[in-house]
C-alpha cells in the first residue's frame, strides 16, 4: 500500500460517501458525528484551503468540451491519530466543511468504523439530501409551464 | 489503509516565501548559512530539505529522488505533486549522496538556467572538510564546513564550474540549515 504506482482504484463507494460529504452542511456532520461515540483526535495535512477549479461543460451532453467558468473549491486532508487519511473537496469557501467532510472520510476507512458511521452519518446524510432534492424538483415542478398547451390554446 | 503521511508548511504561503527568500540569498552569497523551517519532514529527509522542495518543486518540475530516500516519495507526490524521473531528465534532484552530475542535464549554452539543482542532503555544515569559496557573491573568499562531500568532490566541482554558464547549482541541507553552491563558485579544499 506505499508503493505510489498502484494507488488503489477511486472505489465507488468511496466516491459515493464523499460526495454525500462534499454536499453537507458542515452542523449536520458536526451533529451526526456526535452521535458516533467520541471523536478521534486528528492532525490536518493540508488545508484548509481555497482554489478555483474550471466547470467544464459539453452542450447537448455531445458537443465539444467548453469551459463555463470558474467556481471556488475549499480541500483539506486530515490523518487521524490512528493513521488514516482523508481527503475532502467542497465547493464554497468554508474550511469547516472541508475539515469535517475530510475526518469522515478517514473515519470510513476505518473497517472498525465503517458500519457505524455509514448507518450513523452518511445513511442519514444521503436521505435529507435524497428529501430536499425531491421537495426542490416537486417545487419547480409546479412552476413547470406547457409550451405545448399555450400554442394549442392560442388557435 | 494506514501510511505515515505528514504535514507540510504550517502556513504555506509565508513559508513557502520566506524559505525561497533564503534560497536566493543562499544562491547570492555562496556558503552562507540560512536557517528555514516550518515544515515537518517526512522520514529520511530532514527539516531544511523539505522546505527547499516544498518551496520549489511542484507539479511543473520533474525531480529525481534518491532511491534511498524512496520512503519520502509519498509525501513529495502528496504536497508537490512532482514527477519522480530519471536523473538525466530531472529539473530538481533530491539526494543523500551526491550524485553523478555528468548525468544531470546541465543546460545549453543558450538556455543555462535549465541546468539542474541538486539538493543535497548531508551530516552537517558547522563540521567536517573545509572548503575554501571564492566567486561572485564573495568579496573576499568564504569557508564553509561540510561534512558529507565525497572526497574527489573539489575535482568533481572543477568540472562543473569549467562549463559555465552551464552547469548544476546545490543546496546543501543539514538539519534546519541550508547553504548553496552555485556553479559560478570556484571550490578548493581549505
Amino acid at each position: 500500500m506505499n508503493d505510489p504506482d498502484c494507488l488503489p482504484h477511486p472505489l465507488p463507494a468511496r466516491r459515493r460517501w464523499m460526495a454525500v460529504l462534499a454536499r453537507a452542511e458542515p452542523d449536520s456532520i458536526a451533529a451526526l458525528l456526535d452521535h458516533c461515540g467520541e471523536r478521534p483526535a486528528h492532525t490536518v495535512l493540508r488545508g484548509p484551503e481555497g482554489g478555483l477549479v474550471m466547470v467544464r461543460g459539453r452542450a447537448g451532453g455531445g458537443g465539444s468540451a467548453f469551459n463555463l467558468g470558474e467556481m471556488t473549491v475549499t480541500r483539506c486532508t486530515v490523518r487521524t491519530e490512528t493513521g488514516f487519511v482523508g481527503h475532502a473537496y467542497v465547493a464554497g469557501r468554508d474550511g469547516r466543511r472541508a475539515e469535517l467532510a475530510a475526518l469522515v472520510d478517514a473515519l470510513m476507512q476505518d473497517r472498525d468504523r465503517t458500519a457505524t458511521i455509514e448507518a450513523r452519518v452518511i445513511t442519514p446524510l444521503e436521505t435529507r439530501q435524497a428529501q430536499q432534492r425531491a421537495s426542490r424538483a416537486a417545487k419547480a415542478a409546479a412552476t413547470r409551464v406547457q409550451f405545448f398547451a399555450m400554442q394549442t390554446m392560442r388557435s | 489503509m494506514s501510511n505515515e503521511l505528514v504535514a507540510g508548511f504550517a502556513d504555506p504561503v509565508t513559508d513557502a516565501q520566506s524559505c525561497f527568500r533564503a534560497v536566493l540569498d543562499a544562491m547570492a552569497r555562496p556558503g552562507k548559512r540560512h536557517v528555514v523551517g516550518g515544515t515537518s519532514a517526512p522520514a529520511p529527509l530532514c527539516a531544511a530539505a523539505a522546505a527547499v522542495l516544498l518551496t520549489l518543486a511542484d507539479h511543473e518540475t520533474p525531480l529525481w529522488l534518491d532511491p534511498a530516500a524512496g520512503q519520502a516519495r509519498p509525501w513529495i507526490a502528496f504536497h508537490t505533486g512532482a514527477a519522480i524521473v530519471p536523473l538525466d531528465q530531472a529539473a530538481f534532484a533530491m539526494a543523500l549522496s551526491l550524485p553523478d552530475l555528468t548525468e544531470l542535464p546541465d543546460g545549453t549554452d543558450e538556455m543555462p538556467e535549465s541546468g539542474a539543482t541538486v539538493i543535497l542532503q548531508v551530516a552537517s555544515l558547522v563540521t567536517g572538510r573545509r572548503f575554501l569559496l571564492d566567486g561572485p557573491g564573495l568579496r573576499r573568499p568564504a569557508v564553509l564546513s561540510i561534512d558529507g562531500m565525497p572526497g574527489d568532490f573539489t575535482a568533481i566541482w572543477q568540472r562543473n564550474h569549467g562549463l559555465y554558464p552551464r552547469g548544476i547549482d546545490l543546496i546543501l541541507c543539514a538539519g534546519d540549515t541550508i547553504a548553496a553552491l552555485p556553479r559560478s563558485v570556484r571550490i578548493q579544499e581549505g
